[in-house]
C-alpha cells in the first residue's frame, strides 16, 4: 500500500551521473532524445577490440589524483557521482546530519578488474606474490565504491554494497527507500556503479555464453528488439541519487525530480543466466499493487533491453501480458543508447528518464532497423522522441543472473 | 649508488605517491610521517617501489629504518651500492 504520512514519502531531490558520452544529466538527457549513441571501442588486454561505453568525466573536480591512484574506479566514479547529486540537491550538510546519511551502491560484480590487474602484475615478477599490491583488499572489498564515497564526504553513517547482479541498481534505491522509511537514515544516497569495462574476464565470459555484442560500427552494436541483434554492449558507469522523505524536502524547499511510490525484487529459480519472462511479471505486478496502480497508469516503461535473443523476447512476452491494453503506455529503453552499464544501469536508465516529467518527452530506443516480431509492442517508440501531454509515471525494469528481478516505480511529484 | 643518489629516488617515490608532496623545508632527521602526508599505506607503496626497482627484500622489523630521509639513506646505503 503506498504511504499517505509525508515521512513515509520518498522523494528524489538530487542525480549525479557519468555515462557514457554524458557526465551530467542535462547532456544525457539530451543524447538520449537526440537518439546519440554514446558507444565507442575499447582495446583490452587478451580481448582486442570490442564496443563498449566508456565515460569521460572531470575525475578530479571531487578528490585528488592520489586518492584516485589509491582507490579503484569504481570509487572515483561514485565520489564523482556522490557529489555531483549533493550539488545538484543542494545539500551542504547545513541540514541533514553526516551520521544518519547512508550510502547503498548497487554493484553487480566488484573486485574483478583489480585482481585481472594484479594477476597481471605479478606476472611481470615471474609470479612472486611478494609483489602483491598491499592496495587489494581494501579495493576489492565488496563496500570499496560506498567507502570511498563516506571517506571523500566525511559521512559516518551506514554504508554497503547491494548485490543483485544487474538489478542492483533498482535494489539499491529500494534499500535507500526503506531505510528512509524505518528511520534508520535521514538522507540516503543510493545508486550504482559499474567498472566492469577494465574486464577481460567480463567481456570474454559473455563472448563464451554466445552474448556479446558485436558490430563493424560500435555506435550500431547495441541494438534491443532487433531482429539483427547479437548480444550485450559492456559499459562502464555510475549515478546516486539523493532520495529524502518528503516532509523534510518540502521543509527545505527541495526540487523535487519524482516520488517513488512502488518497488518489487523477486527470483526466477531456475537459471544462472537466462531469465525468466514469467517471474519478471510478477515483479511487475507486485511493484504496481505496492504502488496502487494499474498498467494503464504507467506513462513510461523503460525496459531492461540488455539486447540478446532470448532476454529480450522473455521480458517482451512479460511486458506485452502485463500491459496489454494500456494504450497509453510508451515503452523505450536505455541500453541502445549506453550499452549495459551493469549495476548502474537501474538507476542510471531512470536517470535518463526523469526529465520526462518535466519535458514530457519519451527518448527512443534506437539502432532498431528491422524489429523482431517477437519484440514488436505496442507503444514502443522508436528512432524519435515523442512528445505527451503529461507524464505521471515512470516503471523501470532491472533484471539480472541468477534470475534477480527489481522493478521501481516513480510517479510525477504531486503535493496531496 | 651514491648518497644523494639514493636519497634523489627517495623523493622521487614520495612524488610519484603524492604529487603535491613539498619537500622545500624537510628536515632529513625527522620522520617522514610528521612532515609529509604520508600515511601507512603510502609508506608500504615506498617500500613495494623499492622492491620492484631494485629487488629489495625489506623486512618488517627493519621499516623503522625508513623513518627518516636520512635513515633511509643510511639503510639503503650498503643495499644500493652496487647499483
Amino acid at each position: 500500500m503506498k504511504p499517505s504520512l509525508e515521512n513515509q514519502r520518498i522523494v528524489i531531490t538530487g542525480v549525479g551521473l557519468v555515462a557514457p558520452g554524458a557526465s551530467n544529466l542535462t547532456d544525457f538527457r539530451a543524447n538520449l532524445l537526440a537518439g546519440k549513441s554514446g558507444i565507442t571501442t575499447i582495446d583490452l588486454r587478451y580481448m582486442g577490440v570490442h564496443p563498449a561505453g566508456i565515460c569521460s568525466f572531470a575525475e578530479t573536480r571531487y578528490r585528488k589524483k592520489r586518492e584516485n591512484s589509491r582507490g579503484t574506479r569504481a570509487g572515483c566514479i561514485g565520489v564523482y557521482c556522490a557529489n555531483e547529486a549533493l550539488v545538484d540537491a543542494a545539500i551542504d550538510f547545513s541540514e541533514y546530519d553526516r551520521a544518519a546519511t547512508g550510502v547503498y551502491i548497487g554493484l553487480t560484480e566488484h573486485g574483478t578488474v583489480e585482481t585481472e590487474n594484479e594477476v597481471y602484475n605479478i606476472g611481470q615478477y615471474n609470479y612472486d606474490v611478494n609483489y602483491w599490491t598491499h592496495h587489494h583488499n581494501p579495493r576489492t572489498v565488496l563496500n570499496n565504491p560506498a567507502g570511498e564515497i563516506t571517506m571523500n564526504l566525511g559521512l559516518t553513517g551506514p554504508h554497503y554494497a547491494i548485490g543483485a547482479a544487474c538489478a542492483a541498481g533498482n535494489a539499491a534505491l529500494i534499500q535507500g527507500v526503506q531505510m528512509l522509511r524505518l528511520g534508520e537514515v535521514d538522507l540516503a544516497l543510493c545508486g550504482g556503479i559499474s567498472e566492469c569495462v577494465g574486464s577481460f574476464g567480463i567481456f570474454a565470459s559473455f563472448r563464451s555464453q554466445g552474448a556479446l555484442a558485436e558490430h563493424a560500427d560500435p555506435t550500431k552494436a547495441s541494438r534491443p528488439f532487433d531482429r539483427d541483434r547479437n548480444g550485450i554492449v559492456i559499459s562502464e558507469g555510475g549515478s546516486i541519487f539523493t532520495l529524502e522523505r518528503l516532509d523534510r524536502a518540502l521543509a527545505r524547499g527541495a526540487k523535487i525530480y519524482g516520488e517513488i511510490t512502488g518497488y518489487a525484487m523477486n527470483s526466477d529459480a531456475k537459471d544462472f543466466v537466462l531469465p525468466y519472462g514469467p517471474r519478471q511479471r510478477q515483479c511487475m505486478e507486485l511493484a504496481l499493487r505496492r504502488a496502487d496502480l494499474a498498467p494503464k497508469d504507467i506513462t513510461i516503461l523503460n525496459a531492461h533491453a540488455t539486447g540478446t535473443k532470448q532476454g529480450d523476447i522473455e521480458e517482451c512476452n512479460a511486458i506485452r501480458e502485463t500491459f496489454a491494453d494500456c494504450p497509453q503506455t510508451w515503452i523505450n529503453n536505455t541500453k541502445s543508447s549506453i550499452g549495459h552499464a551493469m549495476g548502474a544501469a537501474g538507476v542510471l536508465e531512470l536517470a535518463g528518464n526523469l526529465p520526462a516529467f518535466t519535458d514530457h518527452l519519451v527518448h527512443p530506443t534506437i539502432n532498431l532497423d528491422n524489429l523482431d516480431p517477437e519484440c514488436a509492442l505496442p507503444g514502443l517508440v522508436v528512432g524519435v522522441p515523442r512528445q505527451l501531454e503529461r507524464v505521471d509515471a515512470l516503471l523501470n525494469n532491472s533484471f539480472g543472473m541468477l534470475g534477480i528481478n527489481s522493478v521501481v516505480i516513480v510517479e510525477r511529484f504531486v503535493a496531496k | 649508488m651514491t648518497r644523494d643518489e639514493i636519497k634523489d629516488v627517495i623523493l622521487e617515490i614520495i612524488a610519484d605517491i603524492d604529487e603535491e608532496a613539498d619537500f622545500s623545508h624537510l628536515d632529513a632527521e625527522a620522520p617522514l610521517r610528521d612532515q609529509l602526508d604520508l600515511d601507512s599505506m603510502d609508506f608500504l607503496d615506498i617500500v613495494m617501489e623499492l622492491r620492484k626497482r631494485y629487488k629489495l627484500q625489506i623486512a618488517e622489523e627493519e621499516y623503522p629504518q625508513l623513518a627518516t630521509l636520512a635513515s633511509c639513506v643510511n639503510y639503503l646505503e650498503p643495499k644500493l651500492q652496487h647499483v
